[in-house]
């Protein structure tokens, strides 16, 4: 339904976030984008802004669960997104120009959000339940009224790659790039997936190929990297990262691009050196990238919080400041 | 299922297993799945990036499910290890879910208070909740040294800490939501709603013998106590 303001906004890169914007979609960030992932919060912004589209925080919201949530209950998997569900529909309420979606940037917050609204949408006496129990506590029932979302797929359509191309400043030639989309942006697929084969996905890649990188063909889109135990089995967890590492850098990627902030932090910091001593692979968000070919934001300081060093595979394409030494 | 049925697995001394008939009901009951589908094709097993570290496969659990054996099941690595990726959910051909079941199984071994095959990573989820249950959003850094107070081999990862703390990853301090009350209700009807809970209401007993202490119940110990 909003497809076409989208398109509208996407001509006009200075109208910035905020009441100004063309559009402006309910955001939630989680605790990842507010700690050890802030650069994918600030790059998602920037890119989205510079399509016109504006993000309004999810007003207080709490931590999704994760993984800890729903090993441990079912109601507590439910509970937490739903609040989280409940606040953006009251907000929505307030202002009638925001769009009834909620743009979710971290995949396992993403999944949860997708799984609770699915659990009360189609999940029977069961679901029904856990929205009683939430209404009861929060005061006021979930109407499914807003659509959770990824800002992959709003990125990923045809007409916002289209507008993309044309804000293009610094193309990412010859970038070689392994898109990796981890478990929770396409498991379990009837749920969460906004792929046309979940067991292959495509989005990002043609996001990245749309300013100018190419990525590689690879087999290990989807395999899981670990993060949930990453803490509590650490070297079962470095076994699985090194596993896609070396499956990117034996398709010929000079980096890994990701669009999960715990993927990320998992792969930035377990990987080692290469089989044959080579410095391991950068780590992006794609949203970073994007903001680099758009020249909007700032990559530098972004690329600054990454452990592992950016700037090799970034040679090639000029222009970037040089990273402190210090 | 259960009569004439006597199981053997390796290393239980060529003694059959004990089996709890009506173990397959409890579990569907609780994780709203059919298990009794399973016909052990093993897609679920040939997919899973953990196998290798699994004490019983896949596949296995899910028999084991089937046919009683709550103990083995229950105090298997493999439902800790799992990694939830959901590949095994993908792909099944007949909607088992093996990854919710092994969720279910973790709630059931806490409640059932039996020895935890892996408990460290059911310590990690209890110090990620906690912060959770008093603040209303994860803090990185106290879960961790939650979990760390409790083992103290975590300190394994001490220099990658610093190096995330170095880069910014890491904040020092919370975040706080002002709706913690809501979210410390939420929690207490988690604990209420837990099978552990439940069963001893049902029975009229307070078993406290939980791997988790006296409290019992997945989510129990989380903190959030309406502070």
């Amino acid at each position: 339904m909003t497809e076409t303001t989208t398109l509208k906004a996407t001509r006009s890169p200075a109208a910035h976030q905020g009441p100004g914007a063309a559009a402006t979609y309910l955001y939630y960030p989680g605790c990842s984008l507010h700690a050890t992932a802030e650069e994918y919060d600030a790059s998602t912004r920037a890119v989205l802004g510079a399509l016109g589209l504006g993000l309004e925080e999810v007003e207080d919201w709490n931590c999704c669960g994760a993984t800890p949530a729903h090993a441990s209950s079912d109601f507590l998997a439910a509970a937490l997104p739903l609040r989280n569900l409940i606040r953006a529909e009251r907000q929505l309420e307030g202002s009638p120009d925001l769009l009834p979606e909620v743009l979710v940037p971290c995949a396992a917050c993403y999944n949860a959000f997708r799984l609770a609204d699915h659990h009360v949408r189609r999940g029977g006496e069961a679901g029904r339940r856990a929205a009683g129990e939430v209404e009861a506590i929060v005061g006021r029932s979930y109407r499914g009224e807003v659509t959770v979302r990824h800002p992959l797929e709003v990125l990923g359509r045809r007409e916002a790659l289209t507008a993309l191309s044309g804000l293009i400043r610094r193309p990412l030639k010859g970038l070689k790039v392994a898109c990796y989309y981890g478990c929770l942006l396409v498991r379990p697929s009837q749920v969460v997936s906004f792929e046309d084969d979940p067991e292959h996905p495509q989005t990002m890649d043609r996001l990245l190929a749309a300013v100018g990188a190419e990525p590689v063909s690879w087999s290990y889109k989807t395999d899981c990297c670990g993060q949930s135990m990453a803490v509590a089995e650490r070297e079962l967890v470095t076994e699985l990262s090194r596993r896609i590492v070396r499956a990117a850098r034996a398709a010929g990627a000079r980096a890994l691009v990701t669009a999960c902030p715990l993927c990320h932090m998992n792969l930035d910091s377990r990987q080692g050196p290469g089989p044959a001593g080579e410095a391991p692979l950068p780590v992006f968000f794609y949203t970073e990238l994007l903001a680099l070919a758009l020249g909007v934001g700032r990559p530098e300081a972004w690329f600054r919080r990454h452990l592992v060093d950016v700037r090799p595979a970034l040679a090639g394409l000029g222009g970037l400041e040089a990273r402190d030494s210090a | 299922m259960g009569a004439g049925v006597e199981l053997y697995l390796p290393g239980a001394g060529g003694r059959p297993a004990t089996l709890t008939p009506g173990f397959v009901r409890e579990v569907e009951r609780e994780a709203g799945r059919m298990v009794s589908r399973c016909y052990q094709c093993r897609k679920c097993t040939s997919g899973c990036p953990v196998s290798h570290v699994m004490d019983y496969q896949c596949h296995e659990i899910i028999r084991l499910v089937q046919l009683g054996a709550r103990d083995v099941a229950l105090r298997s690595r493999a439902i800790w290890l799992c990694a939830s990726c959901k590949t095994c959910r993908e792909r099944c051909p007949n909607d088992v879910d093996p990854a919710t079941v092994m969720d279910t199984l973790k709630v059931l071994a806490v409640a059932g208070g039996v020895p935890l095959g892996r408990r460290r990573v059911r310590s990690f989820h209890r110090a990620f909740l906690t912060t959770v249950a008093l603040l209303g959003r994860a803090h990185e850094l106290g879960s961790i040294a939650l979990y760390a107070a409790g083992a103290p081999a975590a300190a394994g990862d001490l220099g990658l800490g610093l190096r995330m703390l170095s880069r910014g990853k890491l904040k020092l301090l919370p975040e706080a939501v002002r709706g913690r009350r809501e979210v410390a209700a939420i929690f207490r009807r988690a604990r209420e709603l837990d099978p552990g809970r439940r069963g001893r209401e049902r029975t009229g007993t307070g078993t406290g013998a939980g791997a988790d202490g006296a409290g019992g119940g997945a989510t129990a110990g989380c903190g959030g106590e309406g502070r």
